[in-house]
């Protein structure tokens, strides 16, 4: 199976780089942005074919290593 | 006094970690690949200052889950001294042998300048040869030193005395919550700090502010 995992922060936990991206976002002259957040997006193949079982290993990817659970949320879309 | 420092790749202060405990300790460190499974018999170890694997993913994140990691997380709560200094700190705390997490500096530039720091804590195996409130010179190089953690796991640290440095003077570089430099874990025996004291120890670094910190750890 294909596993899509979008990794975000948290409510809350500041964002430097989309604030950045924000600020230039106003300097190019995109009126009514009123936020960006950066995220990150991952596609994992698992060899795995049973979507309970998969769906098991990516959580466990994902708490383990792919996301830090202080920080951020992940949410995963298997295929 | 025996020591070891990790090597990871993509770490590159861990010969002046080398260097600063030797020369103050006069006991050559023990340098450890990340791939050893077991540390040697040893009182402290060092995770040292780098970009450990590039800072993929997340900076420490993959070195946090490196062999060597597993081994010094069991015998880190059993009670060996572990520091770890700059990406070290990252490492350590990814590892979970520290609270909170420390993300890209609030300014969003590599900050490499001397800070002053007050030693909160001088009850610390490190930081015992130090006065209480003293202020310390001392290098930070990094991109990512913004310690966060949520409330009550601040609440605590600042609660129990687990602050053990922090930016003085306005010299916060990188919008740590509480000017959080340096932090300890609930034991007392792993210590996570951004700052580089092992490049404030000898004349030819400018000034020595940081060397009683490494001169304490021969009494450790």
């Amino acid at each position: 199976m294909k596993a899509k995992v979008k990794v975000t922060l948290k409510n809350g936990v500041l964002d430097p780089q989309g604030k950045a991206i924000e600020g230039a976002l106003s300097s190019l002259g995109f009126a009514g942005v009123n936020g960006v957040r950066q995220g990150k997006y991952f596609e994992i193949d698992l060899a795995e074919t049973d979507k309970t079982k998969a769906e098991a290993q990516v959580k466990a990817i994902c708490e383990k290593l792919i996301a830090n659970t202080v920080i951020e949320n992940f949410e995963v879309e298997l295929t | 006094m025996k020591s070891a420092v990790v090597v990871f790749p993509g770490i590159n202060r861990e010969t002046d970690m080398a260097r600063a405990l030797e020369a103050t300790t006069g006991v050559k460190p023990h340098m450890v690949w990340h791939t050893d499974s077991t540390l040697p018999d040893v009182d402290l170890v060092v995770v040292p200052g780098g970009f450990s694997y590039g800072d993929y993913l997340r900076c420490g994140a993959i070195a946090a889950r490196s062999p060597i990691m597993s081994d010094i997380k069991s015998k880190a709560l059993k009670g060996l001294k572990v520091l770890g200094v700059c990406n070290g700190f990252q490492i350590i705390t990814e590892a979970g042998l520290l609270p909170g997490v420390l993300v890209r500096n609030a300014g969003l530039k590599f900050v490499c300048r001397e800070v002053e720091l007050t030693v909160e804590n001088n009850t610390t195996w490190f930081t015992k040869r130090m006065a209480k409130g003293a202020t310390v010179h001392c290098p930070v190089a990094h991109g990512e030193g913004n310690y966060i953690c949520d409330a009550e796991t601040l609440k605590r640290l600042e609660g129990e005395n687990r602050v053990v440095f922090r930016y003085a003077n306005g010299s916060n570089p990188n919008g740590a919550m509480n000017d959080i430099a340096g932090i300890m874990n609930e034991a007392g025996n792993v210590i996570g700090m951004m700052p580089h004291p092992e490049n404030m120890i000898e004349p030819l670094h400018g000034k020595t502010d940081c060397r009683p910190l490494f001169e304490g750890l021969l009494a450790a």
